[in-house]
């Protein structure tokens, strides 16, 4: 089983996104012996540039290129897909907004299993892949079973696999683009509308106070900017925050909102996602309060205080007024 | 326009902690809070929304046991005009694909032209719709924080959360199948009088038999990905726990904050 891992490489300006070596990580994780092959679809020098820089840490890579390939089309990529893998595939992809687009779907017209998000890999039993996932928002963990008897989409979690920075490989770059395949279809790339930005910039603080879910409602904010204020820095925030319509897309902190590097981040009724945490970079000081001693915040906190933030942030903002 | 929109029934997150019962085999189901999975209910209220500009109807479905019907109910309460339960003890145990399998039969039973799910729910696979679109022969986009719709037109304009907060917008061709991100709208608000006024809408039960599935293609056997237990992850120390009464917690932070620059 699995004698070739295929990865899907996702890339931006010509250069492969960092996920490209953590899948190595993963397939080794899968079958130390399979043989690797990336496979790198996009136009013109981007897609040249992605191959080479890839065929130093894979076995082999596929090219796949065509001028309407120039902005990533999961519909288009799934149909080319199809056509140039063998049966049975295993194919890794990484689990970004790209990969949720394209793999459940891939999976069906492959007519194998599909793994989302995968966290960690244990290893192969005959035709069944164990594997770690998360959920209810990371709060609890899950083994599972996996039959890829008939091949397998699997979504790798971003960050979560070592990366294989060897580069011990000199795969050769085979072009698959005649095999693509016609790749019409009903839904097409417009544009990308750019985030907007905000009167704060949150990615330019030094120290953060991030508020979440925990503050339960829209007055409540008023005590985290005080301690802001106080503290001489502006608020951020997640996820839940922006949904609600209390705060401008701004200042979201997370994969899907800014990326940050300050060197002190206090996490306010922030639970910690991994999505949240993907905007955190830079390896910050963590400070973490909430009320629930088993948010995963606390895991990836440095230091951590289980309390209300509504009763402990006012009192915390007073202390340092005072001072 | 007809939109039938796919909702399931999950614990409630921000209601409950949730945790991993004694032997591992399921979460802690004792004293839990469930309600209508939260991007599922962001799908619903974009269907009413799009209904109210161009017209039509909104179906909500919902694959489970007899306690989903309480959250079609507060779906067409919201303002969906029907609902219709997917159950049958051949359903038990279904993967995703199962899942969209029993979706796809019931999709095909009416003539939709938009069908909405959420973006993720509870298991955080976020798989059932671009699966469902896959199974249905239908362009499909997920993650999706905008759609316009202009009455009469063969297709409408979707945006997609991206990386970074930016968004990616596409043409998409009716018939399609959107998976919604948490944000696209501001959900209505549901009291008990709303749920009242539904109390005695039908809600048709449909099971393998009514869909012609073959209980072998859905269910625990046909499951591709199984769960074999959950478990917490022992992730090392984790952080330092400030203990001691508020004031002495407050007083060792504020110091550890001037140690570490978070304070001048």
């Amino acid at each position: 089983m699995a004698d070739t891992i295929f990865a899907y490489i996702t890339h931006g300006n010509a250069v492969a996104d960092d996920t490209a070596l953590e899948m190595i990580g993963a397939a080794r994780k899968i079958s130390p012996a399979a043989a690797l092959t990336a496979i790198v679809v996009g136009s013109g020098a981007d897609v040249d540039a992605v191959c080479s820089q890839m065929s130093a840490s894979f076995n082999e890579v596929w090219k796949i290129d065509d001028a309407v390939l120039a902005y990533p089309n999961a519909e288009m990529i799934r149909k080319l897909l199809v056509n140039i893998l063998p049966e049975k595939a295993v194919i890794l992809v990484p689990h970004d907004t790209f990969g949720m687009d394209l793999s459940p779907g891939l999976s069906i017209k492959l007519d194998c299993a599909f793994l989302s998000d995968a966290v960690d890999i244990e290893g192969l039993e005959g035709t069944v892949l164990k594997a770690v996932r998360q959920e209810y928002g990371g709060a609890v963990s899950t083994h599972v079973d996996c039959d890829v008897s008939r091949g397998a989409v699997i979504n790798v979690r971003p960050g979560a696999f070592a990366a294989d920075e060897s580069k011990s490989a000199s795969g050769k770059v085979v072009d698959k683009s005649s095999l693509a395949g016609d790749l019409s279809c009903g839904r097409r790339f417009l544009e990308v509308v750019e985030a907007e930005v905000g009167d704060v910039d949150i990615t330019k603080a030094e120290v953060l106070v991030s508020v979440g879910r925990g503050i339960e409602d829209e007055e409540n904010l008023e005590i985290v900017e005080e301690l802001a204020e106080a503290m001489g820095t502006v608020v951020s925030c997640s996820r839940p925050i922006v949904d609600a319509k209390w705060m401008e897309k701004s200042r979201q902190v997370g994969t899907s909102g800014q990326t940050v590097k300050p060197k002190v981040y206090l996490a306010l009724g922030i639970s910690g996602s991994f999505q949240h945490l993907g905007g955190l970079k830079g390896n910050p000081f963590i400070v973490a309060v909430n009320k629930n001693p088993k948010a995963p915040i606390f895991q990836v906190a440095d230091v951590g205080v289980v309390d209300d933030i509504l009763e402990f942030v006012p009192e915390l903002t007073e202390k340092i007024s005072a001072a | 326009m007809e939109i039938l929109v796919c909702v399931k029934r999950v614990p409630d997150t921000a209601e409950n902690e949730i945790e991993v019962n004694r032997d591992g085999t399921d979460i802690e189901r004792d004293d839990l809070v469930y309600s209508v999975n939260e991007w599922d209910n962001y799908a619903v209220e974009e269907a009413i929304q799009i209904r109210d500009r161009v017209g039509g109807t909104v179906t909500v479905v919902s694959v489970g046991d007899e306690e989903s019907e309480e959250i079609l109910r507060r779906e067409m309460a919201m303002g969906a005009d029907k609902g219709v339960l997917l159950s049958d003890a051949a359903f038990e145990g279904s993967d995703g694909r199962g899942v969209a399998a029993i979706l796809k039969a019931e999709a095909e039973k009416g003539h939709y032209d938009l069908i909405l799910t959420g973006a993720l729910a509870d298991d955080g696979a976020g798989e059932v719709g671009g699966m469902l679109a896959a199974m249905l022969d239908r362009p499909y986009a997920s993650l999706v924080n905008h759609i316009e719709v202009e009455k009469g037109q063969p297709t409408i304009k979707v945006g997609r959360e991206i990386e970074g907060g930016n968004q990616e917008l596409n043409e998409i061709d009716l018939p399609c199948v959107l998976s919604i991100q948490t944000g696209i709208n501001e959900p209505r608000y549901v009291g008990i009088r709303g749920i009242r006024k539904v109390a005695s809408l039908d809600i048709p039960v449909h099971g393998a038999t009514d869909l012609g599935i073959a209980p072998e293609q859905v269910g625990a056997a046909a499951a591709l990905v199984k769960r074999r237990d959950y478990f917490v992850p022992d992730l090392g120390a984790g952080a330092e726990i400030l203990e001691g009464s508020t004031e002495e917690v407050i007083d060792k932070l504020i110091d550890i904050l001037k140690a570490q620059g978070g304070l001048k």
